[in-house]
């Protein structure tokens, strides 16, 4: 695997290339092969190993539901623009994480920011807290819960970590 | 152009359009950045997001091939949105920029910055 140390990503870019560009041209196949070629040799040496997903269909699935939160998440967030702003609590609240790998913390860092209504703003250096920031807060505990219920769980299950 | 395939589109870029203007006009309204934060990286999503679509329905349909780059576009936008708001998040922390006096968790804020645990 000499001229392919990330045979996946290439086949990746490969694809992503042409759907770009929306074209199948002989020109364009020979530009993707270059980018499909170069760019993994670029960057192999830049790589941390990253954790397998286990469980492919709880991946799905977990995408799934996470692109309904946020189109749930938007509404809410979208009400509360718009409604009375004297009313709202926000909030800082600390969520205890026991996750060992950094790209399941990733994950759930970014799920948390896309969906109801809070943003993550940082983790503690032993990466075992989560600080995010909710625009309102109504009961902590229960936002704590619901985080790592529904979130967390499937993250720690689909990377096995 | 098909009447049934108009109305989607301009369903969907009516609701794109409505998120959008909310999006901005929260990040107008709202009292502090922390708070701030929640409106471009939510509602404005979703309302990219309808935009998107409305524009890769239309595409497909004069092309008369499907067009995948707007789906592409959508999911780097979610990729990426959240670690803006993320580091904008940091920013405002690492500045001292103090959050609304209602705010519930003021004490985090100390121990977010040098990245601790939060005081017992």
């Amino acid at each position: 695997m000499r001229f392919f140390p990330m045979p996946f990503h290439s086949l990746m870019l490969f694809v992503v290339w042409l759907l770009l560009n929306n074209s199948v041209s002989a020109g364009q196949m020979v530009l993707a092969t270059f980018f499909a070629i170069t760019i993994p040799w670029l960057v192999k040496d830049m790589r941390d190993e990253h954790p397998k997903i286990r469980r492919p269909f709880l991946a799905i699935r977990y995408i799934l539901m996470v692109m309904k939160d946020i189109v749930v998440a938007n509404v809410e967030v979208a009400l509360l623009i718009v409604g009375p702003i004297k009313k709202l609590q926000p909030g800082f609240v600390a969520i205890p994480i026991n996750m060992t790998s950094d790209l399941g913390i990733t994950v759930l860092a970014s799920t948390v920011s896309l969906t109801p209504g809070t943003v993550s703003a940082e983790v503690s250096k032993d990466k075992t807290w989560l600080y995010i920031h909710a625009l309102h807060l109504d009961d902590e505990k229960a936002l704590i819960n619901e985080i790592k219920t529904r979130y967390e769980a499937p993250i720690k299950e689909i990377f096995g970590c | 152009m098909p009447l049934f395939l108009e109305i989607i589109v301009c369903v969907l870029l009516l609701i794109g359009g409505l998120f959008l203007l909310v999006g901005s006009y929260g990040l107008a309204r709202l009292p502090d950045i922390y708070m701030r934060l929640h409106s471009p990286t939510k509602a404005s999503t979703l309302g990219i997001t309808g935009v998107l679509i409305a524009s890769m329905i239309l595409q497909s349909y004069l092309q008369d091939f499907v067009s995948i780059k707007e789906l592409l576009i959508t999911l780097f936008l979610l990729i990426t949105a959240p670690v803006a708001a993320n580091m904008i998040a940091k920013t405002a922390i690492h500045h001292e920029i103090k959050p609304l006096n209602k705010t519930r968790g003021k004490a985090l804020v100390d121990s977010m910055r040098n990245r601790d645990n939060p005081p017992k």
